[in-house]
């Protein structure tokens, strides 16, 4: 085929695109794989029923402000990355503040702590079943940003898999925050900060696969 | 500003506005820069003129299959560079060749050689089109082919316009990854 037959070709009958649409889909698709994800924690697992506590809603606002900003973070990064070039554009040490300042706040409630009670505040009682939930119950939400995703055109794979992936990881703690009764800061900076970069990483590895066009 | 950078991004901007001369226009040259800046990195592997032009179609088909993904609030030479960068080194990961030094930055690069007269793809339109599904086989024929209007051909297929439309997109898209996803078995 000759390149003059494409781009003649290309030309006939140009369809007028509305480029201006800020990827819009990518958040709406994280919010209905949210959705699924709330749903699937209230079949299984149920919401916590301490709710009337007042302790219970400052753990469960800095559960959400921690996993929030990774969600913040990353829909925001990635609707730069969904673009061509669009990577340049987006700063991934900034990005990691999030993490830092999670542990900084996690040591400072332990050096406030008798050393007696470190174990417990670090390991708590559940969080086995945090390690399991947060990666398992992000599934659907990283499924449904990476449909989204395979709309637009990124050029690096590897960074657009991991921020689909901690993005979902981050929708995921949210949703397992209703149920989880470990209240402590060292808790949440490790168990949640732990399986959302496990998410991240396993959407990186997965990247170049599922979003190759 | 460069004035080359002003001069494609009026270009873009009017295409994706439905300009069919513009389009053709932009799409001439970037044809024209994409074969330069493909030859040049591929000197060294020597490849045939074929390989480098099939480069060449395949990267315009995906700048029209994800025009949309064009923000005319950012710079036009970036975007275009980004995806020549990323189906070069698809391509290079596809032959085995080593990926090594294809720089994210250099984005005036990819004006930076006119790669002079085409030669013929190995491409074979008929025998994609062929592997269409009829549908959106028939539209492109109708609408891109033989440029008969939306409007005739839902006549002529009696369907809507804007099942046309979309068949139009759809087809248009498949042809893409026909392509891509051919060269890469």
């Amino acid at each position: 085929m000759k390149t003059d037959h494409l781009v003649k070709m290309m030309g006939t009958n140009l369809r007028a695109i509305d480029a201006h649409e800020p990827p819009r889909m990518i958040l709406i698709s994280a919010g209905l794989g949210a959705l699924i994800a709330l749903a699937m924690m209230m079949l299984f697992l149920g919401i916590r029923t301490d709710l009337s506590a007042p302790r219970t809603w400052i753990f469960l606002a800095v559960k959400y402000a921690f996993a929030g900003a990774n969600i913040g973070v990353s829909l925001a990064n990635l609707t730069r990355i969904a673009r061509p070039g669009g990577e340049r554009r987006v700063s991934v040490a900034l990005g990691l503040v999030v993490f830092a300042v999670a542990f900084v706040v996690a040591i400072v409630s332990l050096a406030f702590a008798p050393a007696s009670d470190w174990k417990a505040m670090i390991i708590g009682e559940y969080w086995l079943l945090c390690l399991a939930c947060i990666p398992l119950n992000a599934i659907v939400p990283f499924a449904a940003i990476v449909w989204a995703m395979r709309e637009f055109a990124p050029t690096n794979l590897r960074l657009a898999g991991a921020m689909a992936g901690r993005a979902a990881g981050g929708i995921s703690a949210c949703v397992y925050a209703l149920h989880c009764t470990d209240d402590s800061l060292p808790f949440i900076a490790v168990w949640y900060g732990l399986t959302i970069v496990l998410c991240a990483v396993l959407g990186g590895i997965a990247g170049p696969r599922l979003l190759r066009w | 500003m460069n004035p080359l950078e002003g001069e494609l991004k009026g270009l873009m901007t009017a295409s994706l506005g439905g300009d069919e001369d513009a389009y053709r226009n932009i799409l001439g040259r970037l044809s024209r820069y994409l074969r330069g800046y493909y030859k040049a990195r591929l000197a060294q592997t020597a490849r045939s003129a074929a390989d480098v032009e099939d480069l060449v179609q395949e990267t315009l088909l995906a700048v029209h299959v994800r025009r949309h993904t064009y923000d005319p609030e950012q710079p036009f030479t970036p975007w275009v560079y980004a995806i020549a960068r990323y189906k070069l080194i698809d391509y290079l990961r596809r032959t085995r060749a080593s990926v090594v030094n294809v720089p994210i930055d250099d984005v005036h690069e990819i004006a930076a050689h006119d790669g002079g007269a085409a030669s013929e793809s190995s491409l074979d339109l008929d025998q994609l089109l062929g592997q269409l599904q009829p549908k959106f086989r028939n539209a492109i024929r109708y609408v891109k082919l033989e440029g008969l209007s939306v409007a005739e051909t839902a006549a002529r297929s009696g369907i809507s316009e804007s099942a046309v439309k979309v068949n139009v997109h759809r087809g248009m898209k498949a042809l893409y990854a026909l392509i891509a996803k051919g060269r890469r078995s």
